[in-house]
């Protein structure tokens, strides 16, 4: 099953790419994640390892993952190791004027047969809702700080 | 097969645990003078014992020959196997019983314990379809998971599946050994009497004064992470456990029945015995994981077991106390 979300944010495409690779923010942006815990000493960057768990419907599914590409500022991509069957791409590009194209990919395969089919599909409506509220939380996030930032600063003018 | 009771098939884990037959248990008092009792003795007693004594003298000797085979080969455990079923699980906890299990966290994230739990919803057992799922998805099927049942159940049809969930027969010995191997174990101590209870006694917590899981995790050192709960009662309608009615049928001494539970439930609306099972109503399954407890840390160096038991059962009787609280109505939650 394959589920692809993407918004458009008020931000640098840097500033977004620090913020979605920053393990310490999952639990805080991604929505429904209950854990995303550093496996190992590697923080972020290729053959980074995290175990995560997500709640869907009545489990927190998820697992040990690793980052199996790494292209700063644009892409960074994972794969499942244990636990559920996953994979998961984030994509970051530039759309100008001082926007960013953030886009969500994730795959996942459910084992068994046509029971695992209806999981998946059930599963899926849940996932889509989880994703678009987490973008919503990256741009609201990314997008506040910079609201902040502009009025530090027309403070500091004004002062 | 022998169903209700004790040899449940279809209790995946009604196992009275590792403390079946404790001699310190005590036993439901029988009130005197029950006129269905009176007429079940003198007359469906010895008609249905006259029946059933020569198919229970051509079944003994085979359950028990099961029986001696129903060790625990820990290596039956197929984590691939788990895997593969956990979609089914997922669907019928997400779906029907609307499972949430609460505070999956406080369970160490490894080493050996022992997973005390209360049980409801007859030989459905819905509430351990919850708890296994939620179990396995946190900690992942790599972690060694184990579950005490009869060894009747695991001679049961279903018994080539269940020990592949990691379900073994319940005895003192194979809990050792899956506590030494490192595993965690999940035992229902209130087993048969407490799974068929009436509705009426639904936020009870009734482990019949068994107290071998205490034995059991102080011999191990292990600790017990209580986990209780609330909704399975909720799933059919459980009139009575069928207790007196088993004795007077003289049940217990032919199959070892203990109990012949009554109860309305679908599709067969008057229910006894629960043989076949039943289809479950789609009640909420809540339940609440508690702070590990460490025995020896919390009661000195050589606690006593009934001090322990009555501190673990009175702790999950307030917990399901509580939930019992926010549940608005029976079946919705």
């Amino acid at each position: 099953m394959r589920i692809e979300e993407r918004i458009t944010v008020r931000a640098h495409c840097e500033d977004v790419w620090d913020f979605i690779t920053k393990p310490s923010n999952y639990l805080d942006f991604m929505d429904g994640v209950t854990r995303w815990e550093v496996q190992g000493e590697l923080e972020r960057g290729l053959g980074a390892r995290y175990r995560m768990l997500m709640q869907v419907g009545s489990a927190q599914v998820g697992g040990l993952i690793e980052v199996v590409e790494w292209k700063p500022p644009s892409d960074m991509a994972w794969s499942s190791i244990i636990g559920i069957d996953q994979r998961g791409r984030w994509r970051v590009r530039d759309a100008g004027e001082g926007t960013t194209r953030l886009t969500f990919r994730f795959f996942y395969e459910v084992p068994g047969g046509i029971v695992s089919l209806i999981a998946e599909r059930v599963a899926a409506r849940s996932l889509r809702r989880r994703i678009r509220r987490s973008l919503i939380n990256v741009r609201t996030e990314l997008e506040g700080r910079r609201f902040a930032a502009r009025v530090a600063s027309t403070a500091e003018l004004a002062g | 097969m022998a169903q209700s009771g004790a040899p449940t098939a279809a209790h995946i884990l009604n196992g009275h645990g590792p403390n079946g037959g404790d001699p310190s248990a005590t036993r439901r008092a029988e009130p005197e003078g029950v006129s269905a009792r009176r007429l079940a003795e003198e007359v469906a007693g010895p008609v249905i014992s006259r029946l059933a004594r020569p198919l229970a003298r051509i079944a003994r000797p085979v359950v028990n020959g099961l029986e001696d085979r129903m060790t625990a080969d820990l290596d039956a455990r197929d984590p691939d196997f788990i895997r593969e079923q956990l979609p089914a699980a997922w669907l019928a906890s997400s779906l029907w019983f609307r499972g949430e299990v609460r505070s999956l966290e406080q369970i160490p994230q490894e080493g050996p314990l022992l997973l005390v739990g209360n049980h409801s919803g007859g030989n459905m057992t819905p509430d351990t379809i919850v708890f296994t799922l939620a179990f396995n998805t946190f900690f992942g099927v790599e972690r060694p998971f184990y579950q005490l049942a009869h060894s009747l159940v695991l001679a049961s049809p279903y018994g080539m599946y269940l020990r592949k969930f990691g379900t073994v027969a319940a005895s003192h010995e194979n809990a050792r050994k899956a506590l030494h191997a490192g595993a965690a174990v999940l035992v229902y101590p209130g087993g048969d009497h407490e799974v068929h209870r009436p509705i009426t006694e639904r936020n009870k917590i009734d482990f019949d004064g068994r107290k071998g899981f205490v034995r059991l995790a102080l011999e191990a050192g292990v600790p017990i992470v209580p986990v209780v709960s609330i909704g399975g009662q909720e799933t059919a309608l459980f009139l009575s456990d069928g207790r007196r009615l088993a004795h007077a049928l003289r049940l217990d001494r032919l199959f070892r029945l203990k109990v012949l539970p009554v109860s309305i439930a679908l599709p067969w609306i008057i229910n006894v015995g629960d043989f076949f099972g039943h289809l479950p109503l789609p009640a909420k399954i809540t339940t609440q994981v508690l702070e590990p407890i460490d025995l020896r840390e919390r009661f000195g160096p050589d606690p006593e077991a009934d001090e322990v038991y009555e501190y673990v059962t009175k702790l999950m009787q307030d917990t399901l106390a509580r939930l019992a609280a926010e549940r608005r109505f029976p079946v919705l939650g």
